[in-house]
């Protein structure tokens, strides 16, 4: 199984065999943030752009790390401060950085397909950090290495996505994700929060609570996650995940998001390690940048 | 753009299963020779057939000398100089459980041809510390170096074409204990 895409721009475009070396390659990168000297060569020469016209703590700094542990250079663009507030568009902005000869542009826009847009104008290889309500496949990966790691495999596995479905790009590949490993979804949350698109996914869907975009509290009192909750409905051996930043006290009660069932910050730290694996297999794939 | 590899036919058999393990026992004693017994050594072998000839080395010293020493496997892939000309890079990840600082490390791989693979290997070895020295072990030595680099311990040198390959066949990965000179089949 090799790779042999020039871009990496949704999950719902990956087969599960692709996903599955992506997940592996990252698998084994993952040592690499225990060494004394984090830095192995394999990138060494490799530009790779950060081009964010969104706000981001981790994904940018992920990517960032990740690119510097394998020895590429890294440059970071963010639109404020930027000849985007002078006016310039996404896509000229994009050409210019590409007249510089990046390798890789990892790209994050608050529109859907801004990355397939870039991809289509660009020669190098295009990495979606996040486009919109649309897909975030870095993150659905993390997720997935993070799943494997604490339970041995995908199969069979049911996982519950709680909350705003309907604005997050990270449901979205999650749900193509999983269910091409085989995994059983169900989103739940409000209604008005819940896209209709889901059950066409696959997933199924859960509603508890009828009409209406509840209030925080609400939202808190019937969808946030306690461990109260947990304790009633959930496995002992559930895990609980977030991409970030967490609303604390609204999505997940504090004791829950510290709590032993919380795996958030291994998700962080294997991001890392997912976007090493990622950037790899771009750069190194056959006829490549790196040919 | 690549065009299937080319089958490849056995031309000879160059060690059978008790060559092979004849030529492990006696690296083994050389070894615990050069080094004066088997204090401070570790073994890293090369994935992957190297990992399997490290425990093997390791368990023959620990028969002669009563020493266990570790082993550790080492990927090589992140260090290679040819990223994007051989396809999908596979990473099968570096494992060494153990500190090789002020340890000679025993490098063992399964083929010695260019030397391109040790090379790598010596840099992602220093990246993870700094031992007191690193020695080289290879079953089969098949000649054509590119790089000023020479084996402490070789199991057979074997002169070889270009042309050829080496197949080191370990009952570990392929249920068998051979080594085999292979040739491309003519279309």
């Amino acid at each position: 199984m090799g790779w042999t895409r020039k871009d990496l721009l949704t999950m719902r475009d990956l087969d599960a065999g692709e996903i599955v070396l992506l997940v592996d390659t990252a698998a084994s990168l993952q040592e690499i943030a225990s060494r004394e000297i984090k830095k192995v060569p394999a990138l060494r020469g490799k530009t790779i752009v950060n081009l964010f016209y969104e706000a981001s703590t981790r994904t940018r700094t992920s990517f960032e790390i990740a690119g510097k542990w394998l020895s590429a250079d890294v440059v970071n663009f963010s639109a404020s401060g930027s000849s985007t507030s002078k006016g310039e568009s996404f896509i000229d902005t994009a050409k210019n950085i590409a007249a510089m000869s990046p390798d890789v542009v990892v790209v994050r826009h608050s529109s859907a397909g801004a990355a397939e847009l870039l991809a289509r104008a660009l020669p190098c290889s295009i990495v979606n950090a996040g486009d919109g309500a649309h897909e975030h496949p870095t993150q659905a990966l993390l997720d997935l290495l993070t799943i494997r790691e604490k339970k041995g495999h995908f199969d069979g596995l049911h996982v519950a996505i709680v909350g705003d479905i309907a604005h997050s790009r990270v449901a979205r590949s999650n749900i193509h994700g999983m269910r091409k490993l085989g995994m059983t979804v169900t989103v739940a949350g409000p209604p008005t929060l819940i896209p209709p698109f889901v059950q066409e996914l696959g997933a199924k869907v859960s509603y508890r609570l009828e009409d209406a975009i509840p209030s925080l509290r609400e939202y808190a009192r019937y969808w946030g996650l306690t461990l109260d909750k947990l304790g009633r409905h959930a496995r002992p051996d559930v895990l609980i995940m977030h991409p970030g930043p967490v609303n604390r006290g609204i999505e997940l009660a504090p004791e829950v998001a510290d709590g032993p069932y919380s795996v958030i910050l291994d998700q962080v730290a294997r991001g890392v390690a997912v976007r090493m694996g990622v950037l790899l297999l771009l750069a190194g794939r056959k006829g490549g940048d790196g040919a | 753009m690549s065009s299937p590899p080319p089958r490849h036919r056995e031309k000879a058999q160059v060690l059978d299963e008790t060559a092979l393990d004849r030529a492990l026992t006696r690296i083994a004693h050389e070894i615990l020779e050069k080094n004066g017994g088997a204090k401070d050594l570790a073994f890293v072998g090369l994935r992957t057939r190297g990992v399997s000839l490290a425990h093997r080395l390791a368990a023959k010293i620990a028969q002669i000398d009563g020493t266990t020493l570790p082993v550790g496997a080492l990927d090589i892939t992140l260090y290679r100089d040819d990223l994007g000309m051989r396809g999908t890079p596979v990473i099968r990840g570096t494992d060494i459980p153990f500190s090789i600082k002020d340890k000679t490390v025993i490098l063992v791989d399964d083929v010695l041809f260019t030397g391109r693979t040790i090379r790598a290997a010596l840099d992602a070895i220093i990246d993870l510390g700094r031992p007191t020295a690193i020695q080289l072990a290879c079953l089969i030595d098949r000649g054509h170096r590119e790089l000023p680099i020479r084996p402490d311990y070789i199991g057979k040198n074997l002169p070889t074409s270009r042309r050829e390959s080496v197949a080191v066949r370990l009952r570990e990965h392929d249920g068998e204990d051979r080594v085999v000179i292979e040739e491309p089949e003519e279309a």
